[in-house]
This record gives C-alpha cells, sequence and structure tokens, in this order.
C-alpha cells in the first residue's frame, strides 16, 4: 500500500478545495492518521472506498473521542541582560493558552479486497457545546451505522446523513452523554421517571391519614388542618 | 432502497394492501426470549407469517465497559475484558493483550506466544462446538446436540480452570506474556483431549449435518451477498459462509500464526446452513492448529523479564489491535496520554457489528427462520451491549 503521505498528496490534487491534514501518532505503533474537513470528508471516503489502488472497502472500527478544553503551559526562554553589566541571565517565561476541545470520530479502514490497512480517518466538530455535526460515513460504509449511532450516544455528535440516528446503548429518554469526560454520574443512577410516581402521590390521597408514612404530613390532612 | 444509494441492496419485501390480506402486525421478541441468547430485542414487523421489518434493539446489558475501562490503570480492565465475551475469555484477553503490546512495544516470549495460540483456539473449540449446539435449540431439538457440546466443552473448560483458576472468567493473559505456565500434565491432558476431538466433530456430524429437518429449514434461509457483507464490516464465520477469504491469522499474521499449516474454509452460498458448516471446519482446522502447537511448543519463560505489571505508563500515542476472535475481528482501540490509565479505550464487539445485516437477511422469512439466522449469527449479549 502507498504511504499515508502519498495518499493525502493524491487526495489533496483530486480535492484541491479539500483540507486533509497528517496526524502524527507519537507512540510506537505509529498509526498515523489523515484529519479531514467536514464538508468533503463524504466525497473523500468514497474516493478511498473505490479507488482501484487502494478499494479500502472495509471499515473496521469507527469511534468517538472527547478532546476536553486543555490548558498549555508554554515555556520560553529569555536571556535578560543584567542592568550592572554582569552576564546575562536566563529566564523562563511562561505563559499559558487554552486549547479548545473538540470531539472526534476516528475511522479505521481495512481492504478486504487488497489485503492492507489501515488507513485511519479523523473527524473533528467545531466544539464541544453546539457545533457538534459531522456527516455520516455510513451511506459509504454500512457497518459505520450502529458504531456511529454509539457516538452519538455516548458522546453525542450528531451525524448528518445517518439513516437512523438513534440512541443505541443507553434509553432513549436519558440526557447525557456518558463517554464525555466531564460527565458526572448522578447519586441515583438507576432512577428513571416513571408513571409509577404519579400514581403513587394520586393513591395517598385516598388512604385514611393513620396509615400514611411518616415523611410528612399527608395530603388529606394538610387540607383539613390538625385533628381537634 | 434509497438510503444507501451507494452500496449493494439486500433483499426487500413489501406488504401487499388488498382484500386478501390483513394489517401489518408489530411482535415485541425479547428482551426476556429463550432464543435471543441473552437480553436482547427484535422490533418485528409481520405481514402474516412474513417479516417485512426487523429493528434490533441494544443496550440492556449496558455497563460503560469503556468508561469503566477508562478510570481504571491498564493492567487493571485485564479481569474486565473476561465479562465481555464470557464464552471466550481466553480470546478476548489476547485481544486486550495484544494492542497495549502494540502501544507499548512489549514484546512476548515464544512460549507464551504459543500459549496463546493454543488457548484461543481451546477458545474457539468450545465457542464453536457450543453454537453448534445453541443453533440446533433454536431449530427446536432441544438440548440433545447442545449436553453433547456441552459435554466437550466441560473438559476444555476444567482444563482452563485448573490452569487459570476459573473455568469462563480466566482472567490469564498479561501484557508480554501469561501468567502461569502449564505443567507437563496439564499440556498432556490437552493433547489427549485435543487427540480425542475429531471424533467428537465425527460423531456430532453424524447426528446433525445430513439431518434432514436441519438441512430444510437452513439451506437457502438468511442469504448474503458478499459485497454487502464487505460493505456492512461483517467478519468472522459469517463473513467467510459468503465466500470472502478473510481472516486476520492469515491476513495480520499475529503471533505466531504465520509458523502454523491451516487452511481457511469459504461458504459458497452465505446462508445459514452455510455458517453452520463454516464452523464445522473451523473446528477441525483448529484441531490441526493445536496438533502443530503441541508438538512445536519451546520450552522456555512465559512472561517477558522485562515487562512492567506494577506502575505500567506507556508513553502518550495510539494503538489499534485485532485478532481473529470465534465471532469475527475483535478490536481493541487505545490512546494513551502517558498516565496509568487509558485515555480512550474502545472496544470493537464482532458480535454487535455482525448483526448489521440481521434485517436484510431476515426480510421475507417468518419469525421462526428469523430466529435460527439469529441464532447462526452468534452473538453474545456482553459484548453487544458492553
Amino acid at each position: 500500500m502507498e504511504s499515508l503521505e502519498q495518499i493525502r498528496d493524491r487526495l489533496l490534487a483530486r480535492f484541491p478545495a479539500a483540507k486533509v491534514e497528517l496526524v502524527v501518532n507519537p507512540g510506537t505503533a505509529a498509526e498515523h492518521a489523515l484529519l479531514l474537513d467536514a464538508a468533503h470528508a463524504r466525497d473523500i471516503a468514497l474516493f478511498l472506498r473505490d479507488d482501484p489502488a487502494l478499494r479500502l472497502d472495509y471499515c473496521s472500527n469507527v469511534t468517538g473521542v472527547d478532546w476536553p478544553e486543555r490548558e498549555i503551559v508554554d515555556t520560553v526562554k529569555k536571556s535578560v541582560p543584567d542592568p550592572a553589566g554582569g552576564p546575562a541571565k536566563v529566564v523562563e517565561e511562561k505563559s499559558k493558552r487554552i486549547q479548545p476541545g473538540c470531539l472526534e470520530a476516528v475511522y479505521h479502514l481495512y481492504s478486504m479486497a487488497l489485503k492492507h490497512g489501515p488507513v485511519i480517518l479523523r473527524l473533528r466538530t467545531g466544539n464541544r457545546t453546539d457545533q457538534v455535526t459531522l456527516p455520516s460515513l455510513t451511506p459509504v460504509w454500512r457497518a459505520a451505522d450502529f458504531q456511529e449511532r454509539e457516538i452519538f450516544d455516548l458522546y453525542g455528535i450528531v451525524f448528518s446523513g445517518h439513516p437512523d440516528l438513534r440512541r443505541i446503548l443507553m434509553w432513549d429518554e436519558f440526557k447525557d452523554h456518558p463517554m464525555r469526560k466531564d460527565y458526572v454520574a448522578p447519586d441515583d443512577f438507576e432512577w428513571e421517571p416513571t408513571p409509577h410516581g404519579e400514581v403513587h402521590e394520586r393513591a395517598k390521597a385516598h388512604y385514611p391519614p393513620a396509615v400514611q408514612p411518616p415523611d410528612g404530613p399527608s395530603v388529606a390532612s394538610a387540607k383539613e388542618g390538625p385533628a381537634p | 432502497m434509497s438510503l444507501f444509494p451507494n452500496m449493494a441492496v439486500g433483499p426487500t419485501v413489501r406488504a401487499v394492501h388488498d382484500e386478501f390480506h390483513g394489517d401489518l402486525l408489530e411482535v415485541s421478541m425479547g428482551p426476556q426470549h429463550p432464543s435471543t441468547h441473552g437480553v436482547f430485542r427484535m422490533v418485528v414487523t409481520l405481514d402474516g407469517e412474513q417479516i417485512v421489518k426487523l429493528k434490533p434493539v441494544f443496550g440492556y446489558l449496558h455497563r460503560n465497559h469503556e468508561k469503566i475501562a477508562e478510570s481504571t490503570s491498564y493492567l487493571g480492565s485485564m479481569p474486565y475484558t473476561d465479562r465481555l465475551d464470557y464464552l471466550c475469555s481466553m480470546s478476548t484477553n489476547w485481544a486486550y493483550a495484544l494492542a497495549v503490546e502494540k502501544l507499548s512495544g512489549q514484546a512476548v516470549p515464544d512460549r507464551a506466544q504459543y500459549l496463546r495460540i493454543v488457548m484461543a483456539e481451546l477458545t474457539r473449540l468450545v465457542n464453536h462446538s457450543c453454537l453448534v449446539g445453541f443453533l440446533f435449540n433454536d431449530l427446536g431439538t432441544s438440548f440433545t446436540p447442545l449436553l453433547y457440546a456441552f459435554r466437550e466443552r466441560e473438559k476444555i473448560l476444567d482444563l482452563f480452570e485448573s490452569l487459570s483458576g476459573s473455568r469462563m472468567m480466566c482472567n490469564y493473559q498479561r501484557f508480554g506474556g501469561c501468567r502461569v505456565d502449564p505443567s507437563p500434565e496439564w499440556l498432556a491432558a490437552a493433547q489427549a483431549l485435543v487427540d480425542n476431538f475429531p471424533r467428537f466433530l465425527d460423531e456430532y456430524e453424524t447426528m446433525l449435518t445430513g439431518n434432514e429437518i436441519m438441512l430444510a429449514r437452513t439451506q437457502g434461509v438468511g442469504r448474503l451477498d458478499p459485497a454487502h457483507a464487505v460493505n456492512a464490516g461483517l467478519t468472522g464465520p459469517v463473513l467467510r459462509a459468503c465466500g470472502v477469504d478473510y481472516d486476520l491469522r492469515k491476513v495480520d499474521g499475529y503471533g505466531f500464526y504465520p509458523r502454523f499449516d491451516f487452511r481457511v474454509p469459504l461458504g459458497a452460498h452465505g446462508d445459514t446452513y452455510d455458517r453452520y458448516m463454516m464452523r464445522i471446519l473451523e473446528m477441525r482446522e483448529s484441531v490441526k492448529i493445536l496438533q502443530q502447537a503441541f508438538r512445536d511448543l519451546p520450552a522456555g519463560p512465559v512472561m517477558d523479564p522485562k515487562a512492567k505489571l506494577r506502575g505500567f505508563r506507556p508513553k502518550a500515542g495510539e494503538a489499534y489491535g485485532r485478532l481473529e476472535g470465534p465471532k469475527g475481528e475483535l478490536g481493541f482501540y487505545l490512546i494513551s496520554d502517558g498516565s496509568p490509565n487509558p485515555w480512550r479505550y474502545r472496544v470493537r464487539p464482532p458480535s454487535l457489528i455482525n448483526l448489521t445485516l440481521l434485517e436484510e437477511m431476515c426480510l421475507g422469512h417468518t419469525v421462526a427462520d428469523a430466529v435460527v439466522i439469529l441464532g447462526s449469527i452468534d452473538i453474545v449479549l456482553g459484548e453487544v451491549d458492553r
């Protein structure tokens, strides 16, 4: 298989308006990735799937990654001349900057026809709150169907063009995205609103006061006031 | 299907509305249905007895495995990977160890590589023989084939127990090797079991393969088109039953598999019968692999002496490790930020992704066939829901 740089150059030649960057993996595995812009992602994916030299017909793994906002401390060494005329002193200056957070979708592509791979694609959202839409690659690889639904469920990335974007593992009424790094599990995580709470409240009104549970005055007795 | 304009199209069945056809009926099968192999639900829309729509519903066993693993150390989630696919904990362990070793550049000694193959292939025997038993349960043969399979499975699980201390939750692999070295007695017992296994397979096949009811119920049922299956990311015996030659033991050649002589069985029709035959043929190949492994097993340590168990911190980076599990491609995707916990820990569950085409396989068949088709895909809900 051609190298990732060659693939990137071919993509840039084929799609001049697209932005394709190489994301270097510093680890021992050295599996580098291509960062695509959302506008051209689906066209590029189709090209990668159908190109006769690559034929990446198999999308193995699709997953989300959460990158929250991070504070990065840059240290710059500066030499400060001594006003008294001595040797210049080296002073470290620290400056803080905020690296904006984003959500990322990662696609691992292989070719079953030519038996090579992986080519890793990454898509990034604008931020983690309101610009969380990415193009769905399910129309290109059906394999992404359940996995993109899972990312939508657990990370909150909205895949536009997905045929059936619903929660998959959590229940439909669930509000949050539990795989995000800032997710805090509630203490009573097993509590769900059920119709029984309301029914129970209404049923309480029918009980005589003596049977009321000890927690506070009952509905009936509060209306009638204290017993004489 | 206009939803997927760029891909091969599966079979579709339209409900007919005229005076001879009644209304459509929506049936919720599961989550507590004996044929769903766990807590799994299918919302099936029926036209008479024919399935016209099927929506799988997941998540009843969801415990956010990935989140739990991200909040513990690398080694800490090794026992928890046993609970993903609780029938094949040995190969799930290996998949996780493989990904971490790729992430950290950890070497594995030769003896451990052989032992891993022994365990993975024994696991394949357990999984496939039980799957065939469960498939026949779904076909209506009440438990007899399953109990034959369980008889053999218990022998293998006894071996696992004597080696690792647990029948099913083995927790046997470590980063850089295996946890304990099997004794010569253990190896002799394992070899005797493997030598006898073809006899069991012959017996099993005599009972099952030519069975007339089985042929009538499985041949031509739940057919899959190879192009469609590749696009949907199906792996393992389900994919190879369609005739696509893709076995990671050959393609990736992970571990010491390139040293072994074995064949990859392929189907031709992609129906339920081929998926059944894949399992039987793969078990025969596994027996061949096991016999070669026992013959060539080298002496030496089972753990790399430089392997670091405590204070294990791989340097920042990421890795995707995958292997051919009994159910398909089992992958682990890890991102390290240099801390003791993985920043991202992802399991690529073959059981979940093999269900992508369940609807297409079942359309036009009856509910009774849907049960058999689901049985032939081979899912474990611990892995589907994670």
